[in-house]
């Protein structure tokens, strides 16, 4: 019952029935209907996607144990992380906020890279996916609004700009990776074809 | 592809890899061929399955309950926005003097000192686009409810402009975030998060899952089912 159902695919976007085809290389399969993009992946994607998670991954974790922002004053030079970034809002009764701080910048994108290198992995050596590789792909894919890796550093230039009368700010290691990590979450979403990767999942 | 009869069978679906296909083409909904698609991986299934056999998400031919679940989300977004501009975004403390800033003050405050794109950054995040949201989803909502006959392409561009902007509105968060932790790295001043951050960041938040809990599909049955 389920197998005639196979080779079919559902717009997410306006319920069009459409097959569901592969495109040509350098093509995307749109819906006939809302035009929306349904496939854009090729079998290459697939190596794009997991050397940016990965690339995610370790720079992340990186950017977590290295200084983020200095600050010189009185002959003492001081050093906040991305972590202290989180806990300074979060102080006190603002509790919550911190947390939810702290899960924007770091916690969410760091459980969609883990997740995505954990789907792809076996997948990309041919070998059949882990279990709950799927349920993985899935969260992935639903915290990918809540990921603002790449919000936050806006953030911080605009902090500069305004404590930039106050003090001198010097930009640590752990700035520019996060500038980075903005530049590849916007690469990952190009790069990610997520109806590809599901027909790769089964 | 120009017939008006929507195909019946499975054989008659639109092929769709040809070079940028007629949008608009008639063809056969999940639904109307009694399926019923995920809208996270794109699998049909019978009508009744209750989970996706290939992710497991729960499984709705259309939002269950229409807009309710918008307008409900887009409520709570809109009561935590208006305390989010009266109360404090900023609290200074300077040699025993204390200086609030609300969000729109911080942001005009920037463009007094010359900071003007800045703080045309700011003002964007914080109040253009929290507000333009509310517009823009109060409209796409209505627009189903109401069963009005815009073009349904627009209405899905507005969409696509509320999910991809919407998450910008958390700059000021940020702002705020990383000048507590600058200023507690010992200064003279100190600078705290005001109440209105935590309501700004939960009316974002909010607003994000209205959006979401929009079901596009019902641009296109409602409106098109009355237009065509
Ligand atoms: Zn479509
Ligand atoms: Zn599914």
């Amino acid at each position: 019952m389920e197998s005639d159902l196979r080779g079919l695919t559902a717009c997410h976007i306006c319920d069009a029935l459409c097959r569901d085809e592969t495109p040509a290389p350098g093509q995307r399969v749109r819906c006939p209907r809302c035009g929306t993009p349904l496939r854009t992946g090729h079998a290459r994607a697939i190596d794009q996607l997991l050397a940016i998670s990965l690339a995610v991954l370790v720079l992340m974790g990186t950017a977590l144990a290295l200084p983020f922002l200095g600050l010189e004053g009185g002959g003492l030079a001081q050093e906040a992380t991305v972590l202290d970034a989180a806990e300074a809002i979060g102080s006190g009764r603002a509790w919550p906020l911190g947390v939810a701080v702290g899960a924007l910048i770091f916690a969410v994108p760091l459980t969609r890279a883990l997740a995505l290198c954990y789907v792809l992995l076996p997948l990309r050596h041919g070998h059949p996916p882990r279990p709950h590789a799927r349920a993985a792909f899935r969260l992935a894919i639903e915290l990918r609004p809540w990921s603002m890796a790449e919000i936050f550093v806006i953030g911080v230039a605009v902090a500069l700009v305004k404590i930039a009368g106050l003090a001198t700010v010097q930009l640590e290691p752990a700035f520019w990776i996060f500038v980075l990590l903005g530049v590849l979450v916007t690469l990952e979403d190009i790069a990610l074809c997520r109806r590809s990767i599901w027909t790769m999942l089964g | 592809m120009s017939s008006t009869q929507p195909p019946t069978m499975p054989e008659e679906i639109i092929g769709t890899t040809k070079p940028r296909p007629a949008h608009d083409a008639h063809v056969l909904t999940a639904r109307r061929a009694g399926l019923v698609g995920c809208t996270v991986c794109g699998q049909v299934s019978h009508r009744g399955t209750a989970h996706c056999p290939r992710c497991g998400s729960v499984l709705h031919s259309r939002a269950p309950g229409g807009t309710q679940q918008v307008w409900a989300w887009l409520l709570a977004g809109l009561v935590f926005y208006i305390p989010a501009n009266l109360y404090p975004m900023l609290i200074t403390r300077t040699l025993g003097q204390e200086m609030a800033s609300t969000i729109v003050g911080g942001a005009l405050e920037l463009i007094e000192y010359g900071d003007w794109g800045v703080g045309i950054i700011v003002l964007t995040a914080s109040v253009g686009i929290p507000i333009g949201k509310f517009i823009a989803i109060t409209l796409l909502a209505l627009a189903v409810d109401k069963h009005w006959k815009l073009d349904r392409h627009r209405l899905l561009q507005l969409y696509e402009i509320v999910e991809f902007i919407g998450r910008w509105s958390m700059i000021d968060i940020f702002v705020v975030a990383v000048l507590s932790a600058l200023v507690q790295l010992g200064f003279v001043a100190s600078i705290s998060p005001g109440p209105a951050a935590a309501c700004f960041a939960a009316s974002v938040a909010f607003t994000m899952l209205s959006a979401r809990a929009f079901d596009t599909r019902m641009i296109w049955d409602r409106i098109g089912e009355q237009s065509d």
